[in-house]
């Protein structure tokens, strides 16, 4: 494909959005306007994260996109062959082997190196958004570091359900300054976000990147008597019998039969041969 | 027993060809061109060009075979496109006096210097399904007229000026910023507003007008003046110290006029709203003054009657529809790890709850 330059987007592009992701790794947490373009998919497929992505792949690069922590949904597999035959990079599905991983909603269950750059596809970048509809309120919220509203409504959730009733996109506060949304991960996800790889956030439709240097430290919003619990279905994996990786729950029949399995496939699967190896 | 559902990579494959298949309908009917889209359904070539922020007939008309007439899906293609498209400057603002127009009217003046031109709308027409137009389409002899219009003809609102009973206009003379370039902060110039408004959905931008009609913020406006017609682009050419005319686009403009009464800041004069928008779409650059006026409130010092119409951030995030389509149609991509995550808490808040009912019972 000629007709476009290397990962689609021109260089003039991926510098500005480059240049977002400097001041967003810079100011960690904080969320940078940028001019997010029109992608060829749509809105809420992803063009923050692709945009990201786009901006930080070079041709040695290696690219592994997942989508509810799986290689195989549709949109993981559209999102990695736009950038197979726009950018020519090397795809795998293995996690160690990916330089860049592109994600939605999930965290790859394999720890990640310093090698690695893991990218997130993100929709509303604002934590506070359903709290304050007004994007000018909201940033100033954030400047005064006034975020008494998100504790109230911590709050209100425990004394209406005696539990915090928010179970995928779970507010973080990074580096005691910024409240963050880590995207709509579950709040299984949320301890891993101290990692050694680089996180990059996007979000196209918004126009906002926001990024996570190495070992940030990014806490989970509690309190003392309610403190943050990374929870997962009360099962293990029927395929391959793990117990701590997150499960999808897979309805089997028509009457009421259901099954755990893995929702990190590349996982599962190198699981699976491990146990297959010891036999 | 499960076994992951694998094979995506080949539904998608299949999904594709399907749809073409669709898009072509059944063989035995000839195939539409892109040229007659372009010449036979040119308000809806309008739509997308306005809407896609791209002034290309043709491109505009391969993006409407190419969605099989969805019409914000073809708007979509055309803003894909447009991405990819350098930006190579900025041009003079038009001139819409010198606009060649083939329709002008005022709805303020029975007559004005250049006269009432209906041109070629459906504005009288009896809204009756023309059955013969089913087999054939053919028309008969077209009258021209004896003479062509003024080459100039001049805008209405500048005969209330000279009695200066309408809101002066400034010309900043600057370069707007580009809302597809840089990323939108409010509150926005209203130069920003009205490239927003242009591009906006025509069904939102529609709605919001009509919203203020009814007493949303209510702001009185009469059509001032409508005019359609081509109009030259010029550039400035910093190499050759002059400005160079690059091409000709057909517009639609309206002004609003719109009575106020004064506030504690502007005296009592008209002012206006403002619509300019690609192509033949009248309703649109009406519905869009109707919105600008309304948006300017707080620069002509009016109260803020909390209405929608009025609301610089509702209106500018949500006019977008392939932003809002997008969004949109987003839920219906997987979400299971989110939906698991949510059965989990609803099945731990009910157990809870359970043994909170079970507990009361006991104890009482």
């Amino acid at each position: 494909m000629n007709e476009y330059n290397f990962a689609y987007l021109d260089e003039q592009t991926k510098r500005m959005i480059r240049r977002a992701i400097l001041k967003g790794l810079a100011i960690p947490g904080y969320q940078v306007p940028f001019a997010s373009r029109e992608m060829p998919m749509p809105y809420g497929w992803g063009t923050g994260g692709v945009q990201v992505s786009a901006a930080t792949l070079t041709p040695k690069d290696t690219l592994k996109v997942i989508d509810q922590g799986a290689d195989d949904t549709t949109n993981a597999i559209s999102i990695r062959k736009f950038f197979q035959k726009t950018a020519n990079v090397e795809v795998t599905e293995v996690t160690k082997d990916a330089t860049v991983i592109q994600t939605r909603h999930r965290i790859p269950e394999t720890d990640l190196s310093d090698e690695q750059i893991l990218v997130y596809q993100v929709p509303i970048p604002e934590p506070l958004r359903f709290l304050e509809p007004s994007e000018p309120e909201t940033r100033k919220m954030h400047a005064l570091e006034e975020y008494g509203l998100m504790h109230v409504k911590l709050y209100e959730d425990i004394s209406k359900h005696g539990a915090i009733a928010t179970s995928y996109a779970y507010p973080v506060k990074v580096e005691g300054r910024y409240v963050m949304d880590p995207s709509p991960i579950p709040k299984f996800d949320n301890p891993k976000m101290e990692m050694s790889a680089i996180q990059l956030f996007g979000a196209g439709r918004e126009q906002r990147i926001y990024a996570l240097p190495p070992y940030t430290k990014v806490v989970s919003l509690d309190f003392e008597d309610y403190p943050f619990e990374a929870s997962k279905a009360e099962h293990s994996c029927e395929l391959c019998g793990s117990h701590n990786s997150y499960l999808d729950e897979v309805i089997v029949d028509d009457t009421g039969g259901r099954i755990f399995v893995c929702s990190d496939t590349d996982y599962c699967s190198s699981q699976q041969k491990i146990i297959k190896e010891a036999v | 027993m499960y076994v992951a559902v694998k094979g995506g990579e080949k539904a998608i494959d299949n999904a594709h060809a399907w749809l073409s298949e669709e898009r072509r309908g059944d063989l035995a009917i000839e195939e539409l061109s892109s040229d007659q889209i372009k010449e036979q359904l040119s308000l809806a070539v309008n739509r997308v060009m306005a809407e896609g922020s791209l002034y290309d007939p043709d491109l505009a008309a391969l993006a409407i075979k190419q969605s099989r007439g969805d019409l914000i899906e073809a708007i979509f293609l055309l803003r894909a496109y447009r991405t990819t498209l350098p930006r190579f400057g900025c041009s003079n603002a038009v001139d819409t006096d010198r606009m060649t127009c083939i329709r002008r009217i005022s709805a303020t003046f029975k007559d004005a210097p250049g006269g009432q031109v209906l041109g070629p709308t459906f504005d009288y027409t009896h809204r009756l399904l023309d059955f013969k137009l089913a087999a054939d389409g053919e028309i008969t002899d077209v009258p021209m007229a004896t003479e062509p219009l003024s080459s100039e003809i001049p805008h209405i609102t500048s005969f209330l000026n000279t009695e200066g009973l309408i809101q002066q206009e400034p010309n900043t003379q600057s370069e707007p910023q580009d809302l597809t370039r840089e990323p939108l902060e409010l509150p926005a110039s209203r130069a920003l507003r009205l490239q927003s408004l242009t591009r906006g959905d025509e069904g939102f931008i529609l709605g919001m007008a009509y919203s203020t009609q009814r007493g949303y913020a209510r702001n009185h406006a009469f059509v001032g003046e409508l005019r359609i017609g081509k109009v030259s682009v010029e550039l400035d050419i910093p190499e050759l110290g002059f400005s160079i005319d690059i091409g000709e686009i057909e517009v639609t403009e309206c002004e609003t006029v719109n009575q106020f009464a004064g506030s504690k800041t502007e005296p009592p004069q008209f002012t206006r709203g403002y619509g300019l928008v690609f192509g033949q779409s009248e309703r649109k650059s009406i519905a869009m003054a109707l919105v600008d006026r309304a948006l300017r409130w707080r620069e002509l010092g009016e109260d803020n009657l909390g209405a929608p119409a009025q609301d610089e951030e509702f209106v500018l995030y949500h006019s977008d529809n392939i932003q809002a389509t997008g969004f949109l149609e987003h839920i219906k991509l997987p979400h299971y790890v989110d939906f698991q995550s949510e059965l989990e808490l609803i099945r731990k808040l009910r157990r809870e709850a359970e043994g909170f009912t079970q507990s009361k019972e006991a104890a009482e």
